[in-house]
């Protein structure tokens, strides 16, 4: 399963009100297949994609929050899984592109690459559901449920990199991507 | 050299902050968000009482960068939060603090223990190293601060909360002797 075909068969379950957060390839990806305002793109620090869900969603619980992470940042930032299964939210879906390599650093491998089970530790973590995905179509089976369902459900999707999209590193740390993310929160 | 602490017959008695204050000065700001790991100094006076408070919801994280993320992401639509934590979590926390609160310009606010300084000392004239250079490192990095350590300086709070909300910027409380729960 590539990375922007998973993105893209998730593109026609989000919602014009879904907040979207995203890091990194997934965040670039992300931006190209599906530029919208209420894509939250500034996270600041490696491992914080899901710590920023988590805040979007307890203070927007009239909302879906959906995490578009990626393994080597929650590998940076694993307390979330517990934190996030335990803050009582039921609106978060995250969403892991597992891809086992630090991919905009180089692709160099993650530790246990060959061995990391991630949807194992969100099931230990306490997540209201778990899937791990290889295959494109149990992909595209899979995600109207689990954006059905109460949350938070946790998604590995197990891919390699897709078309490459250009990282504009400017853009997700830039006042204008905050600005208008703002804007659009708060416009209803 | 590093100064010892005096032995405990010997330390001068000094009076220490309200909890049930500094909790009524945080809901007086509008804050109902309490995101927080345990601190041995303010475990006691604010965090248990915190916790059993229904005008309060408290998140507990497992580490203190969550909380300056969540902390941040909340203020999106204004949604008013207070990080807990202890210096060491604070230090911890600087690459998140620096590229969430300052570079993206969110009011990010902390409470923060100084756990291991001396109740009757100064925080910069401390025994303790990692209390020691607490001041200095938020200066270096260009955040507001202030000192919570007598009874009445819980007054500053709203105030503090407020000015860090209007200019989007962080501000950290250091809590300088352990709040009494009354």
């Amino acid at each position: 399963m590539h990375r922007d075909a998973a993105l893209k068969a998730l593109i026609p379950h989000i919602r014009d009100d879904d907040i979207v957060v995203a890091v990194y390839q997934s965040c670039f990806d992300w931006l190209a297949l599906n530029p919208r305002d209420l894509n939250y793109v500034a996270v600041g620090a490696m491992g914080q994609a899901s710590s920023h869900g988590l805040g979007l969603a307890l203070a927007n619980p009239d909302r879906r929050v959906i995490v578009l992470d990626g393994d080597g940042s929650l590998l940076m930032n694993l307390g979330t899984l517990v934190t996030i299964a335990n803050a009582g939210v039921t609106n978060l879906y995250h969403f892991l592109s597992a891809n086992r390599v630090y991919e905009v650093n180089g692709s160099h491998p993650l530790p246990g690459a060959d061995r990391v089970d991630f949807a194992a530790m969100a099931w230990a973590a306490g997540y209201a559901s778990v899937q791990r995905c290889t295959e494109l179509d149990q992909f595209i089976a899979a995600v109207p449920q689990v954006l059905s369902s109460t949350g938070p459900q946790f998604v590995a999707m197990e891919l390699t990199e897709g078309a490459p999209y250009p990282r504009d590193y400017a853009y997700i740390h830039s006042a204008q991507a905050r600005a208008s993310f703002r804007e659009a929160l708060n416009r209803r | 050299m590093v100064a010892s602490a005096l032995p405990t017959e010997c330390t001068p008695q000094v009076k220490h902050p309200s909890g049930a204050a500094i909790i009524a000065a945080i809901k007086a700001a509008g804050v109902g968000e309490i995101v927080a790991l345990p601190d041995i100094v303010t475990s006691d006076g604010l965090l248990w009482p915190i916790s059993r408070d229904p005008e309060l919801r408290l998140t507990r994280i497992c580490k203190e960068d969550e909380g300056v993320s969540i902390c941040g992401a909340m203020s999106y639509n204004s949604t008013r939060a207070i990080l807990m934590m202890q210096q060491t979590g604070l230090m911890d926390s600087l690459n998140a603090i620096r590229a969430i609160g300052v570079d993206y310009e969110l009011p990010v606010v902390m409470m923060v223990g100084l756990q291991g300084k001396e109740p009757h000392i100064h925080p910069d004239q401390s025994a303790s190293y990692g209390v020691r250079i607490i001041r200095p490192v938020l200066d270096a990095m260009e955040l507001s601060h202030s000192l919570i350590e007598w009874p009445g300086d819980e007054a500053h709070i709203p105030q503090a909360i407020e000015a860090a909300y209007a200019t989007s910027r962080p501000h950290i409380f250091l809590i300088g002797r352990a709040p009494e729960a009354s």
